[in-house]
């Protein structure tokens, strides 16, 4: 697994409603029962933690629905910090 | 129990994205006038991601008060003060004693002077000073408003802020309206006052996710958040018996105030605190669902509010949610948090007395999910018996009032 996959990981894991041990790649976002402020707040953290901008409006913006799995958001991730380095 | 009496409005004062007196506020709102545009008043807009708010625009601080003065008002206080003067001036009372110990000041503000607090702090954090203002506490404490207008005033009965974020001047006139209906007080001098529009503050907002880029669009299709806005309006509550008594002009009469707190989610709004503030407010007025004709909306734009307020709606009112005209006029004036439930209710009680709903303009179309009358982008002549004004805060705290046409 990537380091941006394991951290996202560990974000995740702080902000998931459900009890489960652990969060894996394939996880879906809806499944872990994220709460839209709990969007917000990951969001925030993984903005944080490799220094992008991901645009996001919580009146238009469903992450349970733009990104279905923990896996989309490592790679949604992915993307932002190569076009920064780029 | 003490004496209870009938509460009129006899004094209106608003300080306004799109007029600066309640008369100029009202004729611009009844035109759909936007008070919305780019944010200018930080030091550093252009670092800022959100652009537009509606600030309160022109305003000249050196045309209502000495320079001295100054070093010890905020923006937010300023702002109180002259809608203040503009009420009582309006209502003709002369607060000499004894009226003047008999006499509430009541002002609801969601965070006080944060002009101060982000200057101060910007000196101290990035200017590396090793001082602030002198002034720097009592300008920026979330009492200043309230004691700027009692002292501005000469108001020297209960005076205290109401701090409830979005609710703070609903809750504020609502309890104004409470101590004079009881004979508490002889007379309220009672409203809201905000002005956040810094740098920190528009952060914040950003953070939250929740602010749309450009158009405040309550109850619309396509809505894509809530604009920041500022202001501040003050109303003279006093009971009819006096009014009548010295011949004063009656704009509008109070008769319930309702409230509650969802005890839920810090931010998500909740439909059965909405409901019970209405039905609260209703019941205090002594009023049925079908007696009302208007609803001044919460509306902030956002997905969540307008979609729960309309269901709230129909849960309050039943069938005759239908038939309510409701607007926001955060649309045009965008939400004044502390603020925004005294301009709404100076919007209400206009309404209410020249029979003319002020629109949601910025209104494309339905979504689904809002599927009342929002009167859309224009204003409505309608008849009004008696209307409502909705606040409904972050921390879960509702408050509603319900005002008749005086007759």
């Amino acid at each position: 697994m990537s380091d941006v996959a394991s951290d996202v990981i560990a974000i995740i894991a702080k902000k998931k409603r459900v009890e489960k041990p652990t969060v894996e790649i394939t996880d879906r976002l809806e499944d872990l029962g994220l709460e839209s402020l709990d969007a917000v707040e990951m969001i925030f953290d993984l903005e944080e933690k490799f220094d992008i901008q991901i645009p996001y409006n919580a009146n238009t913006n469903n992450p349970r629905t733009e990104f279905e799995t923990v896996g989309d958001v490592v790679k949604a991730v992915d993307a932002l910090v190569a076009q920064k380095k780029s | 129990m003490t004496a209870v009496h009938r509460v009129v409005v006899t004094g209106l004062g608003a300080l306004t994205p799109v007029g600066h007196t309640a008369s100029a506020y009202w004729d611009n709102l009844k035109a759909g006038v936007s008070g919305l545009g780019p944010i200018t008043l930080t030091p550093a807009n252009d670092e800022l991601t959100q652009k537009v708010a509606a600030e309160v625009k022109n305003f000249d601080p050196l045309a209502h008060f000495a320079e001295r003065q100054l070093s010890t008002l905020d923006r937010v206080s300023q702002f109180a003060v002259v809608a203040a003067r503009e009420a009582i001036a309006q209502s003709g009372l002369i607060f000499d004693m004894p009226l003047s110990v008999r006499t509430a000041a009541i002002v609801g503000t969601g965070v006080g002077g944060q002009t101060t607090h982000d200057d101060s702090f910007r000196r101290v954090y990035v200017e590396k000073r090793t001082r602030v203002f002198p002034l720097t506490i009592p300008k920026l404490m979330v009492n200043a408003p309230a004691s700027q207008v009692s002292m501005a005033c000469g108001l020297r009965g209960p005076a205290f802020a109401v701090a409830s974020a979005c609710a703070s001047a609903t809750h504020a006139i609502g309890l104004a309206f409470h101590m004079v209906r009881a004979g508490q007080v002889d007379c309220a001098v009672t409203g809201g006052a905000e002005a956040c529009i810094t740098f920190g503050t528009v952060r914040g907002w950003e953070a939250m996710r929740v602010m749309s880029p450009d158009v405040c669009r309550p109850f619309s299709k396509d809505r894509m958040g809530l604009i920041l806005g500022e202001g501040a309006a003050m109303m003279v509550l006093e009971p009819l018996a006096r009014a009548h008594a010295r011949g004063a002009q009656i704009l509008g009469e109070i008769v319930g105030f309702g409230m509650s707190a969802d005890a839920a989610d810090l931010t998500a709004p909740d439909q059965g605190g909405m409901v019970r503030a209405m039905r609260d407010a209703l019941a205090d007025a002594q009023l049925t669902p079908t007696d009302i004709q208007y609803v001044n909306a919460h509306g902030t734009g956002t997905a969540a509010n307008d979609e729960t307020e309309t269901k709230a709606l129909h849960e309050a009112f039943g069938p005759h949610a239908e038939k309510l005209a409701i607007s926001s006029t955060k649309s045009m004036v965008g939400h004044a948090l502390g603020a925004a439930g005294a301009l709404e209710l100076v919007a209400t009680l206009l309404a209410v007395r020249d029979g003319i709903v002020p629109p949601t303009i910025g209104y494309l179309g339905p979504d689904p999910a809002c599927d009342l009358d929002y009167v859309p982008n224009a204003a409505r002549a309608v008849v009004i018996d008696a209307a409502m004004s909705n606040s409904f805060a972050f921390g879960g705290l509702n408050a509603v009032l319900a005002v008749k046409k005086f007759a």
